[in-house]
């Protein structure tokens, strides 16, 4: 399966008169996996809302697989292949890891359909399979309520997983992870990323390195700079206004 | 113990009830009128709240308007009923029931069409909730107006209906709603055979909903809910059509309580205006927040344990009776968070 | 016809009553100084001839009736009710008791005499010092629309000042008129009947179309001008009653829309605050009663008290229980419905479950006619500015005191806010307690125009509650406007919907405007809005 391209063009997003976007564009290739990084408040928290359709931009224009996702609501947009993870990791604390898993796998989602959804083996198997990736496999039962930040990073992802997006958008996911699971997440990532799209936010410096992938670079709601990390960071506009700082 | 030993126990002690009130008077065993009739009605209330339950406890919607729904199912039947009394009404109209031969009506409106038929009011009693929950739900749900707001606007729902059921010129008698019922089903009411059939319709309705319910909270579609309660807009982003859901479950529930209604209204003999006013929905839901919102033993064993308590209260010291129910409403939400079924889990653990 | 009266129309029946003895007094004793000496002596000179002969009599009375003293009044009256006594002395008087003094005799009339005094009575009366028996005459004499009455009539349009009355007059003169033989007088009528904005006016036009083919085409734009002064004037009224609801539902949502918007806590228990506030005023006045001083300071003084007592319950309410509860709205929701329902239950308990009676002091009272004859009750007209002079007061708490930078600190982020040392939890307490005593506040204004009794918040809660919704949470504008356009939109709705039907459009009509703007019309921005 490969991936469809993400097109965001010209996106600009006021509150209040403050422009958290301004006239933001932005093309990630189908398969690509693309770091996003900028100040805090630069807007990048901003740009996924958008794309996932938790905001509506003023102006601009958002497409994938063909369809403007700006006239499209979030679960409408979730359908279409665009999975989301949260700065905040956010999984449903009254259901157990495997049922956190089950709801986020792929299959119908109407309320009809989850009335007569039986879990067949293929799917077991497969909750299973993303069980052992995210190393919760022994904790299957507790309620998601009960794990530590970390692990609900990882569950997360693991939902994440489980929808097969044909584009991950991934909000800060190393935040309070030690080293090695930084590095694993790393891993995992760049093995998504070939057959689907990938675009990963992150302040860590280290982990975007880690991802090996284009960079950009945004500030003040619009992209300053875009290329390799190397490209980036002899950029003197990025040395200005993110890392000489 | 088991648990569905325990439940089935439960049943079979209120099937036994009518069975002891056939026994003679003199009887040591015998179970008087009044204890059927009261028992049967607690059982509609636990219908109800089984509705409430499922919206509220398991979705998040706390709706403080399925009084309104409850009520329309009873004035479904209750519009059977009062065609059923056909020219024995105090007027003796041939076709027209009493209110409207007092009200000048010449004939019969346009939507009492039907209503002589049991089974087209029995759909109604489902159908009128269900699509009242529909409309309102639709458009409540798809402008995300949720938690309190959704409350209000469901108590303001209630109270639009009340108003409007005490208008004479509505056609559903006004003030004093209907009343004076003669049979139901070719069946006499006021018999204790009657209230037997009644009583056991009741209980079945009640075992059939709650077997029903905790099947469906077993479903992916239970869970789904629950993700709803807790992250509505997480489970967007997963791609779940939050609005649909919600709108089916909520749906379900005004035509369950709808259901609980048409039920109620053939024991108690009545129905008017007045079933539509906002406490008595929120009275219902504090029912199941004492008996333990989220579960559904919990909200039948609240229905009950309350309504038990209130049946007592208002006998011994009736002007005490909104003060323990205000009461009722303080420990539950501050103490006792889980309720009955919450404070009985900890003892057992 | 007019739309229904509001709720708790009870104190609407003696509003007239102070009005006239206010000036009512006034006009009399200019009517006396009005009348000349000479005028006195000719009254003297005639009385006599009540004693004569049946002709005699009559000539007496009728020409007492065109004199215009109203000394007359009481003794044609007894004349008329065969009471009249010629004292020993010669003077007149009416029979006190049951049997005539010594030496007085008991003046006999015929019907013929009976006839004279009707018509001399009626024209006296039109200058009587009492005002309601002036309007008593008026009204009579408008019934009789006979030319004969036109010199009269404008005799007394000329010494009248009261308003009302000049309004009969110048109906019955317009009525008169329409009655004479003569073209010219007619059209005149005509003209003064279509310059007024009276059903009456237009009944007599309506009436007097058929005797009058050529004055046709002026009648009809007569009729035409009077229905268009009427429908202003409804419309007028129908704007004042709006304005009236408006400003209750505005006093009873302010204190929601503050604690919901600061902490969003739905406080079911509003109404019954409103509710005691109500009482308070009562208990305010019992109080007063009992020291003469201060007895007409009560509702002045129950002003304060209201809110001081709801303020306390409510601040008691949120550190005791509410506080308990930050974070779970629904559970708020039940826990402060199950408080309002003890605070009502204890209410009856303790004062009974039947209506209070609550004095509205006298400047309260009444009905004020505006130009073009608008009726404009006193004391909804005071709670108007009530409600006005609340909403600035709460403006300028939240825009000028300390208390209200820390609340709209704590409205924007409340994290934050802490943060900087701001004590969020006394910050909700005097939160919760200022808006309930805004609830307070509500029902002293209530209590003026409601039953006191102890259900009275449950009929305003709702509509409170949907001005909230409506206004858009925690927003002072909002609440102005979304009561005021309730308020209107309820009464204009009424004469075509009726009371309850206009309810349920006004319901209806809210759930479809959320669907445009879930958060009202003002809603609040930024991120706290999220959540
Ligand atoms: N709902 C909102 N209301 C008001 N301001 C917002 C909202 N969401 C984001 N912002 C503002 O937009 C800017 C961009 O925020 P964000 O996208 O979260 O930045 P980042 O994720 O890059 O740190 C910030 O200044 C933030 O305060
Ligand atoms: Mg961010």
């Amino acid at each position: 399966m490969s991936g469809t391209g993400l097109y965001v063009d010209g996106v600009t997003v006021t509150f209040d008169g403050f422009r958290a976007l301004n006239a933001l564009s932005l093309v990630v290739e189908p398969g690509e996996l693309r770091a996003v990084i900028g100040p805090n408040g630069a807007g990048k928290t901003t740009m996924m809302d958008v794309i996932t359709g938790k905001t509506r931009p003023d102006t601009g224009i958002v497409r994938f697989a063909g369809r403007d996702l700006t006239k499209l609501d979030e679960a409408a947009i979730a359908t279409l292949g665009i999975g989301r993870k949260f700065q905040k990791p956010t999984v449903f604390d009254a259901l157990t890891v495997f049922e956190n898993l089950e709801l986020a796998l792929k299959a119908p989602r109407g309320p009809i359909a989850c009335l007569r959804w039986v879990l067949a083996g293929a799917a077991r198997a497969r909750i299973e399979a993303i069980m052992e990736q995210i190393g919760l496999a022994a904790r299957r039962e507790d309620l998601a309520g009960l794990l530590s930040h970390g692990q609900r990073q990882w569950l997360e992802i693991g939902m994440l997983l489980m929808q097969e997006p044909d584009l991950l958008l991934v909000d800060e996911p190393v935040a309070g992870m030690t080293d090695h699971e930084t590095e694993q997440t790393a891993a995992l990532l760049r093995g998504i990323a070939g057959t689907r799209s990938v675009v990963v936010v992150e302040h860590d410096l280290e982990f975007v390195r880690a991802l090996d992938c284009r960079v950009t670079v945004l500030h003040e709601g619009s992209v300053l700079s875009e290329g390799s990390i190397t490209h980036v960071q002899a950029d003197p506009r990025v040395i200005e206004v993110y890392l000489g700082r | 113990m088991n648990r569905r030993l325990a439940l089935l126990l439960c049943v079979l002690a209120l099937a036994a009830l009518p069975a002891f009130n056939a026994l003679p008077a003199e009887h040591p065993l015998h179970v008087p009128d009044f204890l059927v009739s009261v028992v049967g009605k607690w059982i509609c209330y636990a219908i109800l709240a089984l509705a409430i339950d499922l919206a509220w406890g398991y979705a998040g919607i706390l709706s403080l308007g399925h009084g309104a729904f409850f009520a329309l199912g009873g004035y479904a039947i209750g519009m059977h009923l009062m065609r059923l009394i056909g020219p024995r009404g105090v007027y003796g109209h041939p076709v027209l029931p009493d209110f409207m031969v007092f009200l000048g009506y010449t004939e019969l409106p346009w939507y009492w069409l039907g209503f002589d038929w049991f089974a087209f009011a029995f759909l109604m009693a489902l159908f009128v909730p269900g699509l009242l929950a529909l409309v309102v739900g639709w458009l409540a749900f798809r402008s995300r107006i949720t938690g309190v707001y959704l409350s209000i606007i469901t108590q303001a729902m209630t109270y639009a209906l009340m108003l409007a059921f005490f208008r004479n010129d509505m056609g559903f008698g006004g003030n004093n709603g209907f009343t004076d019922f003669k049979e139901l089903l070719g069946m006499p009411l006021n018999t204790g055979a009657t209230r037997a059939v009644l009583f056991y319709a009741s209980l079945a309705t009640l075992v059939l909903v709650f077997w029903g319910s905790a099947h469906l909270t077993q479903t992916k579609l239970g869970r789904v809910l629950t993700a709803i309660r807790d992250a509505e807009s997480r489970t967007r982003f997963l791609g779940y059509n939050v609005t649909q859901h919600k709108l089916f479950v909520f749906v379900l529930s005004a035509m369950i309580a709808g259901l609980a209604g048409a039920l109620y209204v053939p024991q108690v003999g009545i129905i008017n205006p007045s079933e539509f006013s906002p406490g008595n929905s929120i009275e219902a839901v504090v029912w199941v927040a004492f008996g333990g919102r989220g579960t559904l033993v919990g909200a039948v064993l609240g229905a009950f344990s309350v309504n038990a308590l209130k049946t007592w209260l208002t006998s011994v010291a009736p002007d005490l009776w909104l003060i323990v129910l205000g009461l009722l409403f303080v420990i539950v939400t501050l103490l006792l968070p889980k309720g009955l079924v919450g404070l009985l889990r900890r003892r057992g653990s | 016809m007019r739309p229904p009266p509001f709720r708790g129309a009870k104190k609407e029946a003696a509003e007239l009553m102070p009005w006239f003895f206010l000036r009512g007094l006034a006009a009399a004793l200019a009517l006396l100084l009005f009348l000349a000496p000479a005028r006195a002596q000719e009254y003297e000179a005639l009385l006599p001839g009540l004693a004569g002969g049946f002709a005699q009599q009559a000539e007496t009375v009728e020409r007492l009736g065109l004199l215009g003293d109203p000394r007359a009044i009481p003794l044609l009256q007894a004349m008329a009710d065969a009471r009249l006594l010629r004292l020993a002395d010669g003077s007149f008087a009416p029979q006190q008791g049951a049997a005539p003094p010594e030496g007085a005799t008991l003046i006999r009339i015929n019907n013929r005499v009976r006839g004279a005094l009707r018509g001399a009575l009626g024209r006296l009366q039109l200058v009587s010092p009492d005002p309601a028996e002036r309007l008593r005459a008026a009204d009579a004499i408008l019934r009789n629309r006979s030319a004969a009455d036109i010199p009269l009539i404008e005799a007394a349009l000329a010494r009248e000042t009261q308003a009302p009355i000049r309004a009969r007059l110048e109906l019955a003169l317009g009525g008169a008129r329409l009655a004479s033989e003569d073209v010219a007088v007619r059209r005149a009528g005509v003209a003064a009947l279509g310059a007024s904005a009276s059903p009456e006016a237009r009944g007599q036009l309506l009436a007097a179309r058929a005797a009058n083919a050529e004055l046709l085409p002026e009648i009809e734009a007569a009729i035409a001008a009077i229905d268009r002064r009427l429908q202003l004037r409804r419309a007028a009224e129908t704007v004042f009653q709006g304005l009236s609801l408006g400003s209750v539902l505005l006093l009873a949502a302010l204190g929601l829309a503050i604690t919901f918007g600061v902490m969003g806590v739905i406080n079911m228990a509003h109404g019954e605050f409103v509710m005691l506030g109500a009482y308070t005023t009562v208990v305010v006045q019992e109080i007063c009663r009992n020291i003469p001083e201060l007895a007409p300071w009560s509702l002045p003084l129950a002003v304060p008290a209201a809110f001081l007592v709801t303020a306390a319950i409510g601040a008691a309410m949120e550190r005791g229980l509410i506080r308990h509860l930050y974070g779970r709205p629904l559970e708020t929701l039940l826990l402060t419905f199950g408080v309002g329902m003890i605070l009502q239950q204890v209410v009856r308990l303790a004062f009974g479950a039947q209506n209070r009676e609550v004095i509205s002091p006298e400047w309260m009272m009444g009905t004020l006619l505006l130009s073009g004859g608008i009726a404009v009750t006193q004391n909804r007209l005071w709670i108007i500015l009530f409600s006005l002079v609340v909403l600035l007061a709460c403006f300028a708490a939240i825009r000028l005191t300390r208390f209200g930078l820390e609340m709209r600190a704590v409205v924007q982020n409340r994290r934050i806010a802490a943060t900087m040392g701001i004590r969020t939890g006394r910050v909700d307490a005097m939160t919760f307690a200022f808006g309930s005593g805004l609830a307070g506040l509500a029902g002293v204004a209530l209590s003026q125009i409601d039953n006191v009794s102890p259900n009275l918040g449950t009929g305003y809660i709702i509509d409170s509650f949907m001005v909230v919704v409506f206004g858009g949470v925690g927003s002072l504008m909002g609440t102005l406007i979304g009561a005021f356009t309730l308020g209107l939109l309820n009464k204009f709705l009424e004469p075509y919907a009726g009371v309850v039907l206009a309810k349920v459009a006004v319901l209806v009509g809210i759930m479809l405007f959320i669907q445009r703007r879930p958060k009202g019309l003002f809603a609040l921005k930024g991120r706290a809005a999220d959540q």
